[in-house]
């Protein structure tokens, strides 16, 4: 696949995309400026010019290593934007740009890169950012005992600006605070886990990636007082609960029939032993408020595409010894603990 | 010791079966229940389909399957994705 | 709360007040024990109800010394070795298969024999050691893999045998008899195959009541209810709480092939040493699919770490919050012993969803 035939461009990545020579120039010039398309990464300079005027900046990294790089209801370059936007969002930020760094392993079919690009520049569309400035190394193939299809990782650096006025932080959850969801869980973690699992299991499911700065600046201009927001990625939703609890040291009840929760993703989780609260989100905000400005959140959630089946799940309440607490569908009560490590399915 | 749900069998070719589980298909071995067929219910473990079921009875011993099915996700993707493949770039 | 649990929850109270005394029943699964957790469905017991987990978890009952061979076998060159995840983290001597595989050894977490069969096919310069564990529920499964690689000639696909039987290991520990037991709520997926009459000898021999149940929490309060009635009757007997499920008589197709692939042997268990008859090995017509065979791998001894007491969490004469070790030496994060490491072990499962330290706890070691 790697063969050049002369007269031939290459369809896939090769090491000496990454040299610095005419071939790199191509695949910059070919395949990353045009779908990226703006002015400030066009001048190929070695940083990008922002214009600031005054306030605080928010700062944030995150790099990207989803497995496989295609997946249904995204790609790791829609996860690269959405989830550097919504870090900042989550921060009370408006999200102004990105940086990007790409690490393409040689093999990678150019067809494959393309389609990440285009993505990842319409996701960049859709969340008003400006991929800013750039970078692209190119490594060898990665071999072991695993045989993966060439694979590439994504970083993405993100600045915002940060809303004037707004006070977000865990000192400030109170017992009374409201908790709520903007929507269904889990979909993302088991919808790559069907992409992964081969022609055994198929899905429905579509990841919920998406960037959420819109949805989020409704519920700033709503005028309620937010006084926490987090993505549940990794970990879940009993990940932020959890952040939230060791934190502000005090409980935490869920509703669990209040879960948004589909009747797909519960089945597919029943049959991989999973519990629903621990799997990854990509688009899912957990959002504490007083429980006067709950209304208000959740009719600005649900005038937004991204916020339709937003729920109150819980509440905060003083009680000691401080915990997660999961009032269950049965009518009992549990415990919710963040997840040891990658959740694995199980048989037994 | 051994998580088993239930599903509609809705396909079957040879000793394969694809059940559905309220929108996940997975491929199963029937040859522990040759006599299912498609419409019948049977519940899966580890790949393999491990006894028939009475629907009703289906749906009475399992909770999740009594929740709607109006509420699963949407056929179409509002966003463009890696799903559907586009040409990008000269 | 639906109107069933509620009614459920009010007759296992009262049954329970009438009995004015303390009842211990065991629910034999792991599965059972964690869906009891997760459903909230402790919470919901009497007082004096107590329920004690028994040995059903597969990753719990399987010996040390087959988790050492199968570390063993993954080590040769041009093995993979084919696994559920549920055995992924379970140490051995030498670590675990997960170590293993970060060190760069061919393990494949699969989710059906089918898929290592699969794998043998695909890749006919490697060996596909396929770690069966499991009770009767999941041993089909591997036993139908084996008449597949015989039918089709796959001669590159083996099975290292770690298959229990749940019948033999309740009389064990009724045998044993230092665990008071007033009943058994029964394994509702392996009683699909095995059919609820293979318990009648063990109810007729040491009288005590026996009823299957299906996970969901109605149907475990239901199962609760059934056998606290016969405990209160004294009439001991095996009532199916999961009809339409769980037959009389079982999965016949199911249990010809278990018949034919396999015989009964005794079997070394976790901490509990050798049980007579209650494992699965290969008949002689299909022994060139033992992996221990094949790659002339012995079994070795089991050599349990001092501070472990699964064993006697498994058969229920330890509580696991009653071990030293618990949330203290051995956590999720750093198990000592099994009973930590499955999901559905019982030490995990209170772990996870029960006890109020042991969130202390985590939350301590995260800062």
């Amino acid at each position: 696949m790697t063969a050049v035939r002369p007269g031939q461009p290459h369809d896939c990545v090769v090491i000496a995309h990454g040299g610095g020579g005419e071939l790199m120039g191509r695949l910059i010039r070919e395949h990353l400026l045009p779908p990226l398309r703006n002015e400030r990464l066009a001048a190929l300079t070695d940083g990008a010019v922002m214009p600031w005027s005054g306030g605080d900046v928010v700062f944030t990294t995150d790099s990207y290593v989803v497995t496989p790089l295609e997946f249904p209801g995204g790609d790791i370059g829609r996860l690269a934007v959405a989830g550097t936007v919504n870090d900042l969002a989550v921060m009370g930020a408006e999200p102004v740009a990105l940086s990007l760094g790409l690490i393409l392993e040689e093999g990678l079919p150019l067809e494959t890169l393309d389609r990440i690009v285009a993505s990842l520049a319409a996701t960049a569309r859709e969340a008003g950012v400006e991929i800013a400035t750039g970078d692209t190394k190119v490594v060898e193939r990665r071999t072991g005992s695993t045989a993966l299809p060439p694979g590439m990782f994504i970083n993405t650096a993100g600045i915002g600006r940060l809303r004037p006025g707004v006070q977000l932080g865990l000192q400030r959850v109170a017992p009374g605070d409201v908790i709520l969801v903007n929507g269904r869980i889990a979909e993302h973690g088991l919808a790559i886990m069907s992409v992964r699992s081969g022609i055994e299991f198929a899905s429905k499911l579509r990841s919920d990636a998406a960037p959420l700065n819109g949805l989020i600046a409704r519920l700033f201009e709503s005028g309620a007082d937010i006084k926490f927001l987090r993505d549940a990625t990794r970990g879940g939703l009993a990940g932020v609960l959890a952040d939230i609890l060791e934190t502000s040291g005090l409980t935490i009840e869920i509703d669990e029939p209040s879960v948004p929760l589909s009747a797909t993703a519960r089945h597919a989780a029943e049959w991989l032993g999973l519990d629903p609260l621990t799997v990854a989100n990509e688009g899912k905000i957990v959002i504490v408020v007083a429980q006067r400005d709950a209304p208000r959140v959740l009719a600005a959630c649900h005038a937004h595409p991204l916020g339709e089946d937003a729920a109150v799940i819980g509440h905060v309440v003083e009680r000691h010894p401080a915990l997660v607490e999961l009032i269950t569908r049965a009518g009992g009560r549990r415990i919710v603990q963040r997840p040891y490590g990658e959740e694995l399915p199980r048989i037994c | 010791m051994c998580l088993a749900v239930p599903g509609r069998v809705i396909a079957r070719d040879g000793d394969e079966a694809v059940v559905d589980l309220q929108g996940n298909q997975l491929r199963v071995s029937t040859v522990l229940t040759p006599e299912a067929d498609v419409g019948s219910w049977v519940l899966i473990h580890a790949g393999f389909a491990l006894t028939q079921l009475d629907e009703r009875e289906a749906r009475q011993t399992w909770d999740y399957l009594r929740q709607v099915l109006a509420d699963a996700p949407p056929e179409d993707d509002p966003h463009p994705a890696g799903s559907k493949p586009q040409a990008a770039g000269p | 709360m639906n109107a069933g649990i509620e009614l459920a929850r009010d007759e296992l109270q009262a049954l329970c007040r009438r009995a004015n005394r303390r009842i211990q029943l065991m629910e034999v699964c792991g599965t059972h024990t964690v869906a009891l957790f997760r459903a909230g469905v402790r919470s919901l017991l009497p007082e004096n109800l107590r329920l004690v987990s028994g040995p059903g978890c597969p990753v719990c009952v399987t010996a040390q010394r087959h988790i050492d061979a199968a570390i063993e076998l993954a080590t040769h060159p041009n093995v993979i070795l084919a696994t559920y995840g549920d055995m992924l983290r379970v140490p051995g001597r030498r670590g675990s298969l997960e170590k293993l595989r970060a060190e760069g050894a061919q393990v494949r977490v699969v989710g059906s024999t089918r898929v290592a069969l699969d794998l043998a096919r695909s890749q006919p310069t490697q060996t596909v050691v396929f770690l069966g564990v499991g009770f009767e529920t999941t041993a089909p499964a591997t036993g139908a893999a084996v008449l597949e690689a015989h039918r089709d000639g796959i001669e590159n696909f083996c099975v290292l045998m770690c298959h229990k039987l749940v019948v033999p290991a309740m009389a064990a520990l009724l045998d044993a008899g230092d665990v008071p037991l007033d009943g058994f709520l029964a394994p509702g997926h392996v009683s699909v195959i095995i059919g609820a009459a293979a318990y009648r000898p063990l109810v007729a021999r040491y009288r005590k009541p026996v009823v299957i149940a299906g996970f969901e929490p109605e149907q475990m309060l239901n199962g609760l209810v059934a056998l606290v009635r016969q405990v209160l009757d004294n009439r001991p007997a095996v009532e199916n709480a999961y009809p339409g499920v769980v037959s009389d008589a079982g999965n016949r197709v199911a249990l010809d092939l278990l018949q034919r692939v396999f015989v009964i042997a005794d079997a070394p268990w976790r901490e509990l040493g050798i049980i007579p008859h209650s494992g699965l090995e290969l008949a002689p017509p299909f022994a060139r699919y033992d992996a221990l065979r094949k790659f002339d791998v012995q079994l070795g001894e089991d050599e349990n770490h001092p501070l472990c007491r699964c064993g006697e969490v498994i058969c229920g004469k330890l509580e696991p919050c009653d071990c030293p070790a618990f949330a203290t030496a051995c956590t999720p994060l750093a198990p000592i012993g099994p009973c930590m490491v499955s999901s559905e072990g019982t030490c995990a499962a209170w772990f996870k969803y029960g006890r109020v330290d042991a969130a202390h706890h985590l939350g301590e070691e995260r800062s």
